[in-house]
């Protein structure tokens, strides 16, 4: 799976504020680099179409050459980890889960089994999310992530919120599976750590090597 | 410190009355050894009100709930919303009665929508003889209750959502693949209904028992059995004091037994709901209708008002108006000039009364979000629900106490004990209204003011009431609304002496005056429409040169 910014621009008026080109290949981090408000979250935006109308877009997002940039997001199929805790509040850990496990696929409760076991969270499927620690609530959204079956994956500083050490263990839980799933990942962070972590190349919003 | 006791004060003074005047009503009730309660069992049409009562509440609750939920799924955070959010509150400030008689002037046999179908697409050169208004189902009531509480609840949910975690919850349902409405019914609306429910409460009780619109719209033979109990009340027969009170406190039971049902139902429609989030079901194939119906609904209630309020003023004027017409054959003067001695001081007596309701209200509010602020005071949950006291007890079941106790002080049928009443019922709208902008005030601000040195009174008087000018206009706009709308406390507790604009409109409404009930009930929307929109021009006046005011 491959993931393609050509020329993806978003502008505020006549101000352009991210420019971008890039080919993101699958199990590999492209990290996108600035300081908070530059232009990391419209850029983010506009590659999963959630983009208000007053922002301009142009250029293209192609997901296994395919033009996906006329697509809503939920038809874009790429993942979406945030900074925030995300988790639905009145649902279980495991209905978290049952949400995103397409209505098609067979032996749904066995799957969530499956996904908790694989991120050391089994027998959580019943706890309510409030209940969790940061590392267990990041590792819960990454596995409600995964298991929507995404064909990439998108980074909006999921790690800012973890302490130190929990941190560097989350952010190799997260790499290491989207690795194995060969997931092309887009990190967007102002931390020069989880840029270097990330081991790809890092650029700023307008396509600029960075070097962290 | 009277200040820190004021919010106590305050909720004495709501529900001081409710409890008084329930007091006073279960007295008569049981009098006599429960003659009342014998004569109301022996009354043939009681199985039938207390059945339109409890449909037609429910019905038109779930309506516009169902309505308000459709609107904001389909059309919340889309440029679609931003016509309907302007719609909110010219329909809220809409009195019940006004908006009743502009809907039956639209949709009656005679009205307007039938003749501008005839006689080229239905063929009738009469009125036909349909029952559309007064249908015994009491549709025409449910339509009409739907279309004044589909306003106030898309209002609480606004004002009860949290934009950015909104968009955050519906943004992560569609990375996730969910359709948009999927998206709001499994994601927001699960934290939104909690925040509604007191409101939908308020509703039903409101739905169930409200007398003014059923006398306009609702069935007659027999009426809802709030209509009926309104009617025992004002009998000049003192005999059917009793009866009346035992219709009102049956009537209370309905409105318990229907908020149980309803207590029920939300348990049902959590587990649908959560049973529908872990079918991983995306339903995207709802996003299309969905969007489409609520477009239809918002247009339909723009045009609903829109010709509603074009049919009252027409038909003021209107000198000749035979039946397949679409316009009137001439126009006159002559109606409102025969009003005008009517007129004049059903206005006054209006205006006066409003002012008298709202005036103390915004003060008594005002003190309330001020105690908070200066001794960190919360409004507690049961806080809450003792506020909404006077919304949830339906009116019909605790004012004839109230009128009881009136008659006994001699304080009935005067315009302050009038404005008392209504105070109980503009308290919490005013409060509501107002304490979202005023907790909503950026609390450096007044940290700055404290630091250069300013007391706290200072700091009220010459900062945090300037900033909150618009919303303190528009808590009292709110207001006198909702005191003009008041139909029955006007009714009971000023003995029949008091009459304003809206009982007047009500009272035309069952005589067939066409030219007059179109002129009172035009009063009756102007006079808030009124009040809305100096509460809007002053603002803007003032602050014309100060950008950072501008909302």
């Amino acid at each position: 799976m491959t993931l393609v910014l050509d020329a993806l621009t978003v502008t505020l008026g006549d101000r352009p504020i991210a420019r971008l080109s890039a080919t993101v290949r699958g199990g590999e981090v492209l990290t996108l680099m600035a300081p908070s408000g530059a232009g990391k979250s419209s850029a983010l935006g506009a590659i999963i179409g959630s983009l208000p109308a007053v922002f301009g877009v142009t250029g293209r997002v192609l997901l296994e050459g395919a033009d996906v940039t006329a697509l809503p997001t939920r038809l874009r199929r790429i993942g979406l980890l945030f900074q925030e805790d995300t988790l639905f509040p009145h649902l279980s850990v495991a209905g978290n889960l049952a949400f995103a496990l397409p209505a098609a696929r067979p032996d749904r409760a066995a799957r969530i089994a499956a996904a908790l076991d694989s991120a050391g969270l089994s027998g959580f499927g019943g706890r309510d999310p409030a209940t969790l620690s940061g590392g267990e609530k990041a590792r819960v959204a990454l596995m409600r992530c995964l298991l929507a079956e995404p064909r990439a994956l998108l980074l909006d500083e999921p790690f800012s919120r973890l302490d130190a050490a929990l941190r560097d263990q989350i952010r190799r839980f997260v790499f290491d599976r989207a690795r194995s799933l060969g997931l092309p990942v887009i990190l967007v962070t102002h931390d020069a750590e989880d840029a270097r972590a990330a081991g790809g190349p890092v650029i700023d919003p307008f396509g600029r090597s960075i070097n962290p | 410190m009277i200040l820190a006791a004021l919010p106590r004060l305050t909720l004495a003074l709501m529900a001081l009355p409710v409890l008084a005047g329930l007091a006073g009503t279960v007295g008569p009730a049981l009098a006599g050894g429960g003659a009342g309660f014998r004569a109301l069992l022996g009354w043939p049409g009681l199985g039938q009100a207390a059945a339109l009562s409890l449909v037609t509440g429910l019905g038109s609750t779930l309506l516009a709930l169902g309505l308000c939920l459709l609107l904001l799924a389909a059309l919340y955070g889309t440029p679609g919303f931003a016509p309907l959010r302007r719609l909110l509150a010219p329909l809220l400030a809409l009195p019940h009665a006004a908006a009743a008689l502009a809907l039956a002037f639209l949709v009656a046999p005679s009205g307007w929508v039938l003749r501008l179908v005839s006689p080229w697409a239905t063929g009738w050169t009469d009125p036909p003889d349909l029952l559309l208004l007064n249908d015994p189902m009491g549709i025409a009531l449910m339509l009409g209750l739907t279309v004044k509480e589909l306003p106030f609840l898309l209002l609480m949910a606004l004002a009860a959502l949290r934009q950015d975690r909104t968009e955050r919850l519906m943004t992560v349902a569609a990375t996730l693949g969910h359709g948009r409405v999927a998206g709001f019914v499994l994601t927001v609306w699960p934290g939104l209904y909690p925040q509604l429910r007191l409101p939908v409460y308020a509703v039903l009780a409101y739905a169930m028992t409200s007398v003014d619109m059923a006398m306009i719209l609702g069935p007659t033979l027999p009426p809802t059995l709030s209509q009926q109990v309104a009617l025992w009340q004002m009998a000049p027969d003192l005999a059917q004091g009793p009866l009346a009170a035992a219709g009102a406190l049956t009537q209370l039971a309905l409105v318990l037994g229907a908020l149980g049902l309803w207590r029920g139902a939300e348990a049902l429609g959590r587990a649908a709901v959560a049973a529908w989030a872990v079918s991983g079901r995306r339903s995207v194939w709802l996003d299309a209708p969905a969007r489409r119906l609520a477009l239809a609904t918002a247009g339909g209630l723009w045009l609903g008002l829109a010709a509603g309020i074009a049919a009252l003023a027409l038909w003021s004027v209107a000198a000749e108006w035979r039946f397949p017409d679409a316009l009137p054959a001439r126009l006159t003067s002559a109606g409102w000039t025969a009003a005008l001695p009517g007129l004049i001081p059903a206005l006054s007596a209006t205006l006066m009364v409003a002012l008298a309701a709202s005036l103390p209200a915004l003060v008594l509010v005002l003190g309330c979000l001020e105690a908070e602020t200066r001794h960190g005071l919360t409004a507690t949950p049961r806080a809450m629900a003792l506020l909404y006291l006077p919304l949830l007890v339906p009116q019909i079941a605790f004012l004839p106490g109230l009128q009881r106790l009136a008659l006994a002080t001699g304080a009935e049928g005067t315009w302050p004990a009038v404005a008392a009443a209504h105070l109980a019922f503009v308290l919490p709208y005013v409060f509501l209204s107002l304490s979202g902008p005023y907790r909503g005030l950026d609390a450096r601000l007044s940290l700055a003011g404290r630091s250069l040195g300013a007391s706290e009174q200072r700091l009220f008087w010459r900062l945090r009431l300037p900033l909150l000018l618009a919303p303190l206009l528009t808590a009292l706009a709110v207001g006198i609304a909702v005191s003009i709308g008041q139909y029955l406390p006007t009714l009971l507790i000023g003995g029949g002496r008091v009459v304003t604009v809206t009982t007047e409109a009500v009272a035309l409404s069952s005589g067939g005056n066409r030219r007059f009930t179109g002129a009172f009930a035009l009063l009756q929307m102007l006079l808030p429409a009124l009040a809305f929109g100096i509460a809007i021009a002053v603002p803007r006046v003032l602050w014309r040169n100060r950008r950072g005011m501008r909302a």
